[in-house]
């Protein structure tokens, strides 16, 4: 081989002979084999792992599925129980985050995509935003019951609900509203700018229109976020059974999770398998939400190509 | 319309200044009657027992806390970085169709079910047969939280690997490396701001975790109850930070009260160690960043 005429000039980093320098090509061959199936191994975990996950939701909470589970009001009695308010009450709570976060949201995306100038505010708010992405939901919880239900005297209401969720969906409805905002291209700005459009013509007719399907799909997601998050609910709401429909932006109310939840803490059996048929109907609301946001965003990428 | 705009922005930032004063301006209350030295080092968490019994020394809800973040961090940063790894390194475009969407799914359960699952399935499936753990422990939490981080530690460090280029990758294989030496002493190395960050967001997440720990940890702190075995055992309930806020408002506390403020405190110092973590990670980012052309 060459390399052995060659070796006696080389001296390798460790100072030794390179020609003490053993390929091993077999055995470091063999290990690589035996990593890959580890790396693996440890994908392919996870999928045991959502097994795992939907076997123990599925079994105990098959049987409990029936309309009476969704059209019936909480009780006391395993056997009459449904979840009916919560289905009503999560409703309600995500569209209103939903609208809330959205207006916010796409707000501050506008104006710190199109009218923002890089200096030390800007850079600020951006940290601050994905701060506030990073911060616990159960603090968003304290926060809003603090401000919403003692200070603005919202009580423990659909309002204060939705509100708490809203902010607490923020962060992340600005990030995606602003990679959609900024995917639109630099052309179409200059084009309607050609025509001698102002900067809000020009944003409102066609930045935002063009925008939209990206910042719909992220708030759609976000939303999917807020109808299984608990921790904040359970601070502004507490975890009592409501048994009505709230009608109202007033109205006590009770959402999906915190329904699972207070099935979960009971001593009977029973309500344990509620509380798996609960979280069925929460999953096929969760995959029926995120199939919304993936045909939004695929039926439009077609159609936008630029 | 530029004003309303701004005024969107002011909201975010209204948020952050909100949470901020109402955590400051509620903990003051509460360490009016507590003193701050009190709360950081007592080792009694007693806070919804009346009269000389209640106590409030943080010190085993923090111990709870770290305790089950260490716990998920087992499972979710090595599981996390070998799907990583495979991902963006192994897998065939087929097997990235299928284990892509899987993570997907794992990440988008609400967190909540991870507790069910913690609950009626890790502790009385898994873990009654090996262990001698209670209904309630910290271990099943820990467990769960790290199934539910892992997909974050996956996806955030398969982007970080994918982003090294692909030169680097045939240089390596040029001088004669194998795949597995390319990916863990190349790519892996040059893609290590990513993963760090990926591994300090996961165990931040933990620690703010507040279902699962409500549902599977139980309602006693570590070492307060004579089954447990110290601060640190967590075969046995083990209530956390968050789990101790959850607790609390699930079973309804009267306003102005003592331990009302303490859920602040507790709050508060939630908030600053996820505030740390948060920064951290992108300090990292920021700072071990390379930037490929």
């Amino acid at each position: 081989m060459s390399v052995e005429t060659q070796a006696d000039l080389v001296v390798g980093s460790r100072g030794r002979s390179v020609d003490h320098f053993q390929p091993r090509v077999q055995q470091r061959r063999l290990l690589g084999k035996l990593w890959q199936w580890v790396f693996l191994a440890a994908t392919a975990l996870s999928i045991v792992l959502l097994g795992m996950l939907l076997w123990s939701i599925f079994r105990p909470g098959w049987q409990y599925m029936s309309w009476h589970l969704i059209t019936a009001m909480p009780s006391r009695l395993p056997e009459r129980a449904g979840m009916n308010s919560a289905i009503w009450g999560s409703i309600w709570v995500v569209l209103g985050s939903g609208i809330f976060s959205f207006t916010i949201g796409i707000g501050s995306a506008i104006y710190l995509e199109e009218y923002a100038t890089d200096n030390r505010w800007t850079r600020f708010v951006q940290t601050n935003i994905s701060n506030l992405a990073g911060v616990p939901s159960v603090v968003f919880g304290l926060l809003g019951l603090v401000v919403f239900v003692d200070l603005l005297q919202m009580g423990r209401t659909l309002l204060a609900g939705a509100l708490t969720m809203g902010l607490l969906i923020l962060p992340v409805v600005v990030i995606s509203s602003r990679e959609a905002i900024r995917a639109v291209p630099l052309s179409l700005r200059q084009a309607s700018y050609g025509l001698g459009a102002t900067q809000w013509q020009t944003i409102r007719s066609h930045v935002l229109p063009s925008a939209l399907p990206g910042i719909l799909t992220g708030t759609i997601l976000s939303m999917s976020r807020a109808i299984g998050e608990t921790a904040p609910l359970l601070v502004v709401g507490g975890a009592s059974q409501v048994l009505f429909r709230p009608a109202g932006p007033l109205d006590p109310y009770m959402v999906m999770p915190l329904q699972i939840y207070n099935w979960t803490g009971r001593p009977q059996e029973e309500f344990e398998h509620l509380a798996a048929a609960a979280i069925i109907v929460l999953l096929a609301v969760l995959l029926a939400m995120n199939s919304v946001a993936i045909v939004l965003r695929q039926h439009f990428s077609k159609k936008n190509r630029w | 319309m530029k004003a309303f705009l701004l005024l969107c922005v002011m909201m975010t930032v209204a948020t952050t200044v909100g949470i901020t004063l109402v955590l400051v301006f509620e903990s003051l209350q509460f360490f009016r009657d507590v003193g701050i030295l009190e709360f950081l080092t007592g080792r009694n968490w007693t806070a919804l027992f009346s009269g000389p019994q209640q106590q409030f020394g943080v010190l085993p809800l923090v111990a709870g806390t770290v305790m089950i973040a260490v716990i998920s961090a087992f499972i979710s940063l090595p599981l996390g970085l070998a799907a990583a790894i495979y991902l963006s390194e192994y897998a065939s475009n087929r097997a990235r169709s299928i284990l892509k969407p899987v993570l997907e799914l794992l990440a988008g359960v609400p967190t909540i079910v991870y507790g069910f699952f913690a609950l009626t399935y890790i502790t009385p499936v898994l873990l009654k047969p090996l262990l001698d753990v209670g209904t309630f422990n910290g271990l099943a939490a820990g467990i769960a939280i790290g199934i539910m981080t892992l997909p974050m530690v996956a996806s955030l460090s398969e982007d970080a690997l994918s982003a090294v280029p692909r030169s680097l990758r045939e240089a390596a294989y040029g001088l004669g490396a194998t795949k597995l030496e390319t990916s863990l002493r190349i790519v892996a190395p040059a893609a290590v701001s990513g993963i760090v960050a990926s591994f300090i967001l996961a165990v931040s997440r933990a620690i703010g975790e507040t279902m699962i720990v409500a549902v599977a940890s139980g309602s006693s702190p570590a070492g307060q109850t004579t089954v447990s075995g110290g601060l640190f055992d967590f075969t046995q309930s083990m209530q956390t930070m968050t789990g101790f806020i959850a607790y609390t408002f699930g079973s309804d506390v009267a306003r102005g009260t003592t331990e009302f403020h303490s859920l602040f405190g507790v709050g508060l110092l939630l908030f600053l160690m996820t505030f740390v973590m948060n920064l951290c990670s992108q300090w990292v980012t920021r700072r071990f960043r390379k930037v490929y052309e």
